[in-house]
């Protein structure tokens, strides 16, 4: 999978539930497989939506936080 | 110094009356001028809706001429604004007038947007129009019983009004003696009932004690009208006999339409309240793209801050003081107890039993509202 595009959302000086309903709208769009990268400084909703996309089901990538944005990564599988 | 206030609505009224007062002597001696640019002649009050929706007041009471809440040196129009030149420091109006302006006031609010979700205008009652709650109402009173699910989308006005329908829908009922009959249910976008978390520490008890059921991490996908039926984005359903829905909220299209934001919420500094990148640009309530509830009540604090500042501006060529994000807001908690949060950026609200005397004070400022408006209180 060495040629995955990210498609980047950026949310950040979005607040709670901001950068998930941007995040839920991108989705919504993407096609299967297909990798999405939000980019949040707000703390609430890097908690959040972890357990949104834990809840719908999609795959967790991973969550890290540089320079206090929260890179949250997510494959859409459905 | 001509200041240009466009929208009538809470933001705007308190303002213009505000400014007018602090500023009698430059209006009088030519120094400054105010000029609203509005939508429509009548002045709502929203937060009368809810009552709407419920027959306890009429679509009638909700209204005042809005000329008649303004003080007299203020120059009134109605003739919205299509088109903003901020970099000309002017704005052109549907009637294809010109308006120039110093200072640049921008309060034109939020509406409900149900286009986003299909299905959803189509089968579900709302109750953020005049028109939508009466409707409301009347499948009230027809109502004989079954599953009622009170739907959530995010953004939206009135960061209460979730609750407040919910828990005075359950007083209906049981006033009617359906109670039995009907089962309550309500979905909430994020990860607990309510997005101030010591409001959803308090409700999510209150909707266990009363048997209400509630699903969160509910983002409505789709209502199937036949099916009786809403789909989530998390591929939940929620069946339904009858649905109330608060739908996810946009600001005006002209705002979108002329690119001052996105989904027409406008980039604002949250203490200055000017928009962002624009010295001579302010924007108040709903429109604002700020991280706190969309309320009169905001629009009333920041209307306050933002007179007082531009008053000084006049006055001495400085602001005086930041808007520190305050917000009050009643929480209805059924038909005749309620209780209130209270809040700025700094101090999370923490609301305290609902009693009767909070109830009453609510139902007073329902009246005391004109009030308010005018700049009296
Ligand atoms: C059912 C319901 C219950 C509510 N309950 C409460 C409550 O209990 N407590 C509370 O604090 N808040 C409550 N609210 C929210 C409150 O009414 C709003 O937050 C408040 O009105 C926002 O004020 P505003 O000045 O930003 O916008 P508005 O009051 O909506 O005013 C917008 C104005 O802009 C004008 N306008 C629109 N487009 C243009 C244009 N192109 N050019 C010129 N003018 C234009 C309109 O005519 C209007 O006069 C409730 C709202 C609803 C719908």
């Amino acid at each position: 999978m060495g040629e995955e595009t990210v498609k980047v959302v950026d949310a950040t000086g979005s607040f709670c539930p901001g950068p998930l309903m941007e995040l839920i709208a991108q989705l919504r769009d993407a096609e299967i497989g297909d990798v999405l990268e939000l980019l949040s400084s707000d703390k609430g909703s890097a908690q959040d939506v972890p357990v949104w996309i834990n809840k719908v089901g999609h795959e967790m990538l991973g969550s890290e936080e540089k320079d206090g944005v929260w890179h949250i990564r997510v494959r859409k599988v459905k | 110094m001509k200041i240009l206030i466009v929208g009538g609505g809470m933001g705007g009224t308190i303002l213009a009356n505000n400014l007018a007062r602090r500023l009698h002597e430059e209006l009088h001696g030519g120094k400054a001028q105010i000029t609203m640019l509005s939508a429509s002649d009548r002045h709502m009050y929203q937060p009368g809706l809810l009552y709407v929706a419920l027959g306890r007041m009429m679509p009638q009471e909700l209204y005042r001429d809005q000329r008649g809440l303004l003080e007299p040196e203020i120059e009134f129009h109605v003739d919205p604004v299509e088109e903003f030149g901020l970099d000309q420091h002017q704005v052109r109006t549907k009637s294809g007038k010109t308006y120039s302006y110093d200072v640049l006031v921008i309060a034109t609010g939020s509406r409900i947007f149900p286009d986003g979700v299909p299905g959803l205008k189509e089968n579900a009652e709302f109750f953020y129009t005049e028109e939508s709650a009466v409707r409301m109402f009347k499948r009230l009173r027809e109502f004989k019983g079954g599953r009622v699910v009170v739907a959530v989308g995010m953004p939206h006005k009135c960061p209460m009004a979730p609750l407040e329908i919910t828990f005075m829908l359950y007083d209906y009922f049981k006033d009617r003696g359906l109670l039995d009959k009907v089962k309550l249910h309500y979905t909430y976008p994020i990860g607990r009932t309510h997005s101030l978390e010591n409001v959803a520490k308090w409700a999510t008890p209150e909707f266990e004690r009363l048997g209400i059921s509630y699903e969160t991490l509910f983002n409505m996908k789709e209502v199937d009208g036949v099916g009786k039926v809403v789909r989530s984005e998390e591929g939940t359903e929620a069946p339904y006999d009858l649905l109330i829905s608060i739908p996810a909220h946009k600001g005006m299209e002209v705002i979108e339409k002329n690119g001052l934001g996105k989904s027409g919420w406008i980039p604002t500094d949250r203490y200055r309240l000017n928009m962002e990148g624009r010295d001579n640009v302010f924007v108040l309530g709903d429109t604002t793209n700020l991280p706190i509830s969309k309320a009169g009540s905001t629009a009333h604090f920041e209307a306050d801050a933002l007179a007082e500042n531009l008053a000084a501006m006049i006055r001495i060529g400085s602001p005086v003081r930041d808007y520190d994000g305050k917000v009050f807001c009643f929480i209805e908690a059924g038909k005749d107890r309620a209780t209130y949060a209270m809040f700025n950026y700094q101090n999370p609200p923490n609301p305290k039993p609902p009693t009767r005397a909070v109830h009453w004070f609510k139902t007073a400022y329902n009246r005391l509202y004109w009030a308010s408006a005018r700049g009296l209180l």
